[in-house]
C-alpha cells in the first residue's frame, strides 16, 4: 500500500492571517505531496517495501546510504505532524497538567516560549524546532533537514518548521517574526498535551 | 576594517525575467547583509577581524571554538554572497569560450555534460546549500555542492561559479520548482566573470 498525502486537519484558509492558504498550497500540496510522492517511488522492491512510515525512519536514520528513504520518510512524518500543531484562535499559554510540565522544566511559559524561539531562530539553513521528552525531562531541541526526535529515542511533543518554505511567502527573511506569530496565535497546545504518554 | 555589504553590480531588477525585483532586494538587502552583520559581529576584537574574508575561511579550523560556527555560517554567507551577485548579469548566459571552455570540456567531456553534472548537484542538494565549479589546488575543475553556508575554500578549493539554492534564492517566484530556477540560472550566468575567476584561480 503506497502512502498518502493527509488532508490537513482544517481549511486551508482556517489560520489566516497567521499562516496563508497560498503557503498551504505550496506547502502541503507540493513539498509535503513530493515527500509522498518521491517515498512511494523508492519503496518498491526495497526493504522497507512493507514498514510503517515511523519503522522506515527508525531503520534508515543516521545510515548516509539510505538518505533518499529517511528523508522523505522522515519529512513525511515531521510535516504530518506539524499540521496538528497548529490550530486556529490557538497560541498563548496552555493550561493544566502541561503548564506544570513546562514550570518544572523550564521555570515558566516565558522561559519556555524564549528557549522556543531561540532554537528555531538558531537553526542555520533548513530544519525544525520541537518541544520534546526524553526519558522523563521536557527539552528544547533543533534538528537540521528532515532529521526528527522520532530517530534519536524522543517523544515529539511540538515542532516549528523553519524550512525557509514554511514561511517565505508570508514572512520573507522575517523568521522571528513567524516564531513569534507561532508561539502567540498558532500552537495547537491539546494536540501537544495528547502527545505526553500516560 | 570591518566587512561590508557590497553593492549590486547592477539594478535589483537587472536580472528580471530570470531574478525577480523583490527577491534580489531581500536576498541582498535582507538576507546577505544579516551575514555580513553577524559576521563583524562575531570576529569584532578578535585577531581575525582584520584578515581578508578568502583568508579568513581558509583558516576556518584555527578560529576559536566559541566563534567557529559564526564565522562558518556568516562568513561563508558573506563571502559565497559576495561571489554569486558578480557571477550573473543582465544579457549574460551563453556558454564559455578560451581556455575556460577548453578546461571545462577536457574536464567533464563538453560544456552539455558540464551543465548535467552541476545542475544534479544543485538539484539534488537537500535543505539549503549551493552548487559549485571550483579549482582544486592542483589546477584542475570539479562539480560539488556544499551545505548551508559551508564555502569551497574552507576545504582548499576555489569557487569559480555557484549557485545559490537557499529556498530564499528563489521561493517568491519559483516557490517549489527549484529545478526552473536552476533552469534560468543559466541565462544570467556571466561567464566573462567566471573565466576571470578562473585565471585568478590559476594564478
Amino acid at each position: 500500500m503506497p502512502f498518502e498525502l493527509p488532508p490537513l486537519p482544517y481549511a486551508d484558509t482556517a489560520l489566516e492571517p497567521y499562516y496563508s492558504a497560498k503557503t498551504f498550497g505550496f506547502h502541503h500540496g507540493k513539498h509535503h505531496k513530493a515527500y509522498v510522492d518521491n517515498l512511494n517511488k523508492l519503496l518498491p522492491g526495497s526493504a522497507y517495501e512493507s514498514l510503517a512510515l515511523e519503522e522506515i525512519i527508525r531503520a534508515t536514520a543516521g545510515d548516509a546510504s539510505k538518505a533518499g528513504f529517511f528523508n522523505n520518510a522522515a519529512q513525511v512524518w515531521n510535516h504530518t505532524f506539524f499540521w496538528h500543531c497548529m490550530t486556529p484562535n490557538g497560541g498563548g499559554r496552555p493550561g493544566g497538567a502541561l503548564a506544570a510540565r513546562l514550570d518544572a522544566a523550564f521555570g515558566g511559559y516565558e522561559k519556555f516560549a524564549e528557549q522556543f524561539k531561540a532554537a528555531a531562530v538558531g537553526c542555520f539553513g533548513s530544519g525544525w524546532a520541537w518541544l520534546v521528552l526524553e526519558r522523563d525531562e521536557l527539552k528544547v531541541i533543533s534538528t537540521p533537514n528532515a532529521e526528527t526526535p522520532l530517530a534519536q529515542g524522543q517523544v515529539a511533543l511540538l515542532t516549528v518548521d523553519v524550512w525557509e518554505h514554511a514561511y517565505y511567502l508570508d514572512y520573507q527573511n522575517r523568521r522571528p517574526d513567524f516564531v513569534q506569530t507561532f508561539l502567540d496565535h498558532l500552537v495547537n497546545w491539546d494536540f501537544v498535551a495528547r502527545n505526553l504518554p500516560g | 576594517m570591518a566587512h561590508q555589504l557590497p553593492s549590486l553590480p547592477y539594478d535589483f531588477g537587472a536580472l528580471e525575467p530570470y531574478i525577480d525585483t523583490a527577491t534580489m532586494q531581500i536576498h541582498h538587502g535582507k538576507h546577505h547583509q544579516a551575514y555580513v552583520t553577524n559576521l563583524n559581529k562575531a570576529i569584532e576584537g578578535t585577531p581575525f577581524a582584520d584578515l581578508a574574508i578568502e583568508e579568513l575561511l581558509a583558516k576556518i579550523d584555527s578560529v576559536p571554538e566559541n566563534i567557529r560556527t559564526a564565522v562558518r555560517n556568516n562568513g561563508g554567507g558573506h563571502a559565497n554572497h559576495s561571489l554569486f551577485w558578480k557571477l550573473m548579469a543582465p544579457n549574460a548566459g551563453g556558454q564559455p569560450t578560451g581556455e575556460l571552455a577548453a578546461a571545462i570540456d577536457s574536464a567533464f567531456g563538453g560544456f552539455e555534460a558540464f551543465k548535467e553534472k552541476f545542475t544534479a548537484a544543485a538539484t539534488t542538494r537537500f535543505g539549503s546549500g549551493w552548487a559549485w565549479l571550483v579549482v582544486k589546488p592542483n589546477g584542475s575543475l570539479e562539480v560539488y555542492s556544499t551545505a548551508n553556508q559551508d564555502s569551497p575554500l574552507m576545504t582548499g578549493d576555489t569557487p569559480i561559479l555557484g549557485i545559490d539554492v537557499w529556498e530564499h534564492a528563489y521561493y517568491l517566484k519559483y516557490q517549489n520548482r527549484r529545478p526552473e530556477y536552476i533552469t534560468n540560472f543559466y541565462n544570467v550566468i556571466n561567464w566573462d566573470q567566471v573565466a576571470a575567476n578562473y585565471a585568478q584561480a590559476r594564478k
